[in-house]
């Protein structure tokens, strides 16, 4: 097996062997994102120089046996919307493509003090609004297992990195199933930690109530690597939570006896794809053979979760992005005709149509008049929301359920039918509303081999729960392919 | 018709933290454009609030001196607006659920006190500011220093009247948070501003009439200036037979007359929601009680205090409570058991005048030093003239009062033997001036005194040098 498809578990292993160096991981890295960019178009930025400088430190320090951490050396790929000190971040858009970061991210900072090498800048969805990676102020990425359809979004460059060689693991952004979605569409495990697990210091916000920093991994254990590197409270992150970090790869036993699963009605809902439903209730049986028992359960204002969110991510997103007015930094179009002029230069040709749309909508939202009709109201069902997911994790310990509704769908499908594209997030949106956590595993293959995922979800900061039975369901599942059609 | 003023004030006051409301930078004041910033304040992407506890700590203090009820929790809110000085396209406040609510000052007025009521008060972040260059437009810069200023704002109810009221509920307002230490209250500098609400009604009349709002009134002067123009104003539209359009109206001080500035139709939307990026703040009792142990006597509780206990005139009560630093520095004197109304006349006159003159923000006396050169009066060791002289040294130097009593020769003397000496000589040298004293012109007096302190180098005590005098003069 070539390095670049191993796992971060099993090249931290021969790197500790001496069998491998970092440089020779990264080179190997590096080397496939020369081959195989060029079709995918993951990245927006790669930093060779940079990746074989760290690579070349990591091997002295292995040489030194002066190494604490799983990712030392190891090549990740960061989606753009993490700010990297002196390295180009866009966040997908056109009026940051010249903004060059002054600070690493709390996130970033972490991976690299681990001693992790980054490989670059992966590409998304303008500002993280969008499923399919077509909201791309650059270029969309295309999904590994057919060149046809999309990856998914917004992290579409981070989850097609995974499975197509061009990153060992990377790190995404999850608003509304931003890394669960196209983690399913593209075969890899993506987690959506609990909201204020890990720190958003550094990260470009798009609605800050509801963005959560998770990585996009191969394999479950790599996850659990990952989480255990970036978690924790952050005192630049007011948000970040006071919680212990567990040592979640230590905790990864398998053993998932007696654990109660909920399968949400709501999920299943008639009329869903047969293709998804199959493999989605095969991993339930999965689990059910390891010893956990399935159980039905219903969360009714499920319904209401798209729309809740589609007033308060827009809303924050709207704020968010004011500061993106040609003042400071970035683009600004139009040095004629005064500051309004200014303003409307910029920001009418920055920003994509999807941005903007959603800046008009929230800006709406908060409207004198409007604002408890529709933020406020919101709210309200938000809090509802949250109550039922409580109630229902009294009875149970996890949730089952598709991560997306279809499969990866064909480029161009959905562009022009925005409520389309936002129905592709009805499964995974409801946790980012109850600030919960979720991981999505690649648990099948349609006829037309295409991935199909699996979503867990799990009670607030009990992520080492989530991961375990995670764990068990890859343990019975076997070996996932890896995509051929590259 | 007879019209009453109806007026509320909102009073916005730069809190004095070492370092801004959400990141660390500097608060320093004057420094090269830009220089007090990070990614923070500057709105960079990415970043993220972290509230200054100090800040908290401040604004509760200010509640608390005000009798406002403290919320157990309060919430920051973002004022969403576009302007090239504010960062990040909105500014972090507090809207709905701001931390002190419900509070009262009571305002001097003629004959006594009037309680004035406070809506709120909130915490918030200062804007930058634009520097224009070159005519025409040409070139308009950002300086994002005040950035993330922590900032206090305090709103009345419209209980104040005129405005000499509202001129007093200022004073007031700024002798609290001087006080509290915890702004400088300069209204020039804009530590201190203010923007008022006023509207006119009938005398007797419950129902307000339609308000405007003014802004830019940056000194007291400016305040009072402003809403006389105004009442004026109003009172002459009414009388027209116009109407009040709602409107926000800015001072020119130049001119001396308020100027529309946006009517109703302009004003903005500001889209408030409750600041995702910052958790709720949780005010326990035991955070009220430490701030409450740290308020200290406040302006009015002094001046009450030095007209009561120490027996001095309201007047004097008043000059020395103008600013901290002088109540400080009169009651250290104070503090070595010398008699109130002798320091209150030494702070008033001579350190006052010395500060003035020499343009000093702090003496080099020390309240020790001072305490000493009162009683070297007291003991006649030196004459007031001369005391006079040893202040102004010890003021600019610091030095030893003794010390300078010595070096200057200022000692007084009392010594009789030597004063009868020197009178001796003299009368003896003017035997003309002793017949014309002796002829009755007693006014000859006034010349021997002047010789013999010319004689004396101005160190004969002067009480013992007339004495005496008389003495010989009649006597002989």
């Amino acid at each position: 097996m070539p390095l670049y498809s191993e796992t971060i578990h099993s090249l931290h292993e021969k790197l500790r062997e001496g069998t491998v160096t970092s440089t020779m991981i990264t080179q190997s890295v590096l080397d496939r994102i020369s081959e195989v960019d060029g079709k995918v178009r993951c990245y927006l930025t790669v930093t060779r120089e940079a990746a074989l400088e760290a690579a070349g430190q990591s091997d002295e320090r292995f040489r030194k046996g002066d190494v604490s951490s799983p990712l030392d050396g190891i090549p990740l790929g960061i989606k753009d919307i993490f700010l990297t000190e002196g390295v180009r971040t866009t966040a997908g858009s056109r009026i940051l493509e010249n903004f060059v970061p002054p600070y690493d991210g709390t996130p970033v900072s972490r991976l690299k003090k681990a001693g992790a090498v980054i490989t670059g800048k992966l590409n998304m969805d303008e500002f993280a609004m969008g499923s399919s990676n077509e909201n791309s102020g650059f270029f969309p990425t295309l999904n590994p297992w057919d060149k046809a359809r999309v990856p998914g979004g917004s992290s579409g460059g981070s989850a097609a990195a995974v499975a197509a060689g061009e990153a060992i693991a990377t790190l995404g952004t999850d608003t509304g199933g931003s890394i669960r979605q196209p983690a399913s569409h593209c075969g890899v495990v993506g987690l959506k930690p609990t909201y204020g697990r890990v720190s958003r210091y550094g990260v470009i916000a798009f609605a800050s109530s509801l963005d959560q920093v998770g990585p996009l991994t191969r394999d479950v254990r790599d996850c659990a690597i990952m989480l255990k590197a970036i978690a924790g409270h952050d005192p630049a992150d007011s948000t970040s939570a006071r919680v212990p970090v567990p040592d979640y790869p230590s905790l990864l036993t398998g053993d998932i006896s007696g654990m109660k699963i909920g399968l949400p009605v709501e999920y299943f809902p008639e009329g869903l794809d047969p293709e998804v439903e199959a493999p989605v209730r095969k991993a339930a049986e999965a689990l059910e053979k390891r010893g956990a028992s399935l159980v039905s359960v219903s969360l009714p204002s499920t319904r209401y979760a798209v729309a809740t969110y589609y007033i308060i991510a827009p809303a924050e997103a709207s704020s968010n992005l004011a500061r993106y007015d040609g003042v400071k930094y970035g683009v600004r179009l139009s040095d004629q005709g005064g500051l309004l002029e200014m303003y409307r230069q910029t920001r009418s040709k920055g920003f994509g149509p999807e941005v903007k749309r959603r800046i008009m909508l929230g800006t709406f939202a908060l409207s004198a008049g409007y604002y408890d009709a529709y933020y406020g109201k919101a709210q309200r069902v938000r809090t509802l929301i949250r109550r039922e997911f409580e109630e229902v994790f009294s009875k149970v310990d996890l949730l089952l359920s598709p991560a997306s509704p279809t499969p990866a769908f064909p480029l161009g499908d959905r562009v022009e039918d925005p409520l389309r594209m936002y129905m592709c997030d009805m499964f995974t949106i409801p946790v980012n509303i109850a600030g919960l956590a979720a991981v999505s595993l690649p648990c099948g293959l349609t006829p037309g081999n295409l991935p199909v995922g699996v979503q867990l979800i799990g009670p607030a900061f009990r992520e080492e729960v989530l991961l375990n039975a995670a764990y068990a369901y890859e343990g019975e599942r076997g070996e996932f392919p890896n995509c051929k059609v590259l | 018709m007879e019209y009453t003023a109806v007026i509320g004030l909102e009073v916005h006051a730069q809190l004095q933290t070492d370092s801004k409301i959400f990141c660390g930078c500097s608060t320093r004041f004057g420094q090269e454009p830009n220089v007090n910033t990070c990614p923070v304040c500057l709105g960079m992407p990415g970043v993220l609030p972290v509230l200054n506890k100090r800040v908290v700590d401040y604004t509760l203090m200010m509640g608390l001196a005000t009798h406002c009820r403290i919320a157990a929790e309060s919430v920051f809110a973002r004022k969403n607006y576009f302007y090239p000085d504010l960062p990040k396209g909105y500014q972090i406040s507090q809207y709905e659920r701001p931390i002190c609510e419900e509070g009262w000052v009571e305002i001097p007025v003629q004959g006594g006190a009037r309680k004035i009521r406070i809506t709120r008060i909130h915490m918030e972040e200062d804007a930058g500011k634009l520097v224009h260059e070159g005519g025409g437009g040409a070139a308009s810069l950002v300086d994002l220093n005040r950035a993330g200023v922590p900032l206090m704002e305090i709103v009345s109810e419209p209980d104040i009247r005129s405005p000499e009221e509202a001129r007093a509920y200022m004073q007031t307002l700024r002798d609290i948070v001087v006080y509290l230490g915890i702004c400088d209250g300069n209204m020039e500098e804009g530590s201190l501003r203010c923007d008022a609400n006023i509207s006119i009604m009938p005398a007797g009349s419950e129902t307000f009439g339609t308000r405007t709002e003014i802004k830019n009134m940056n000194s007291f002067r400016y305040l009072a200036q402003a809403l006389e123009y105004e009442i004026q104003r109003q009172t002459e539209v009414l009388e027209d037979g116009g109407r009040i359009i709602q409107e926000t109206r800015l001072f020119d001080s130049a001119k001396g007359v308020t100027a529309s500035m946006r009517g109703k139709e302009e004003a903005h939307d500001y889209r408030y929601f409750p600041e995702p990026d910052l958790v709720p703040i949780r005010i326990d009792p035991e955070w009220v009680d430490r701030i409450g142990a740290e308020i200290p006597e406040l302006r009015s509780e002094k001046i009450a205090r030095y007209v009561q206990d120490l027996g001095l005139p309201e007047y004097d009560a008043e000059v020395l409570t103008g600013e901290p630093g002088t109540a400080r520095f009169f009651e250290d004197i104070l503090a070595h058991g010398v008699e109130p109304k002798k320091v209150s006349n030494w702070v008033m006159g001579e350190y006052t005048r010395l500060l003035k003159d020499k343009g000093m923000e702090t003496a080099r006396i020390s309240p020790e030093q001072v305490a000493g050169i009162i009683r070297m009066v007291d003991a006649s060791t030196v004459s007031v003239s001369g005391a006079k002289q040893v202040f102004e040294e010890v003021f600019l130097t610091g030095k030893d009062p003794d010390a300078i009593v010595r070096e200057k020769g200022l000692a007084q003397v009392s010594d009789e033997g030597a004063i009868e000496e020197e009178i001796k000589a003299i009368l003896e040298a003017n035997p003309q001036q002793v017949e014309q004293y002796r002829d009755g012109q007693e006014k000859v007096l006034g010349y021997f005194v002047g010789q013999v302190m010319k004689a004396t180098r101005g160190r004969a005590n002067p009480r013992l040098v007339n004495e005496i005098l008389i003495k010989k003069l009649k006597g002989e």
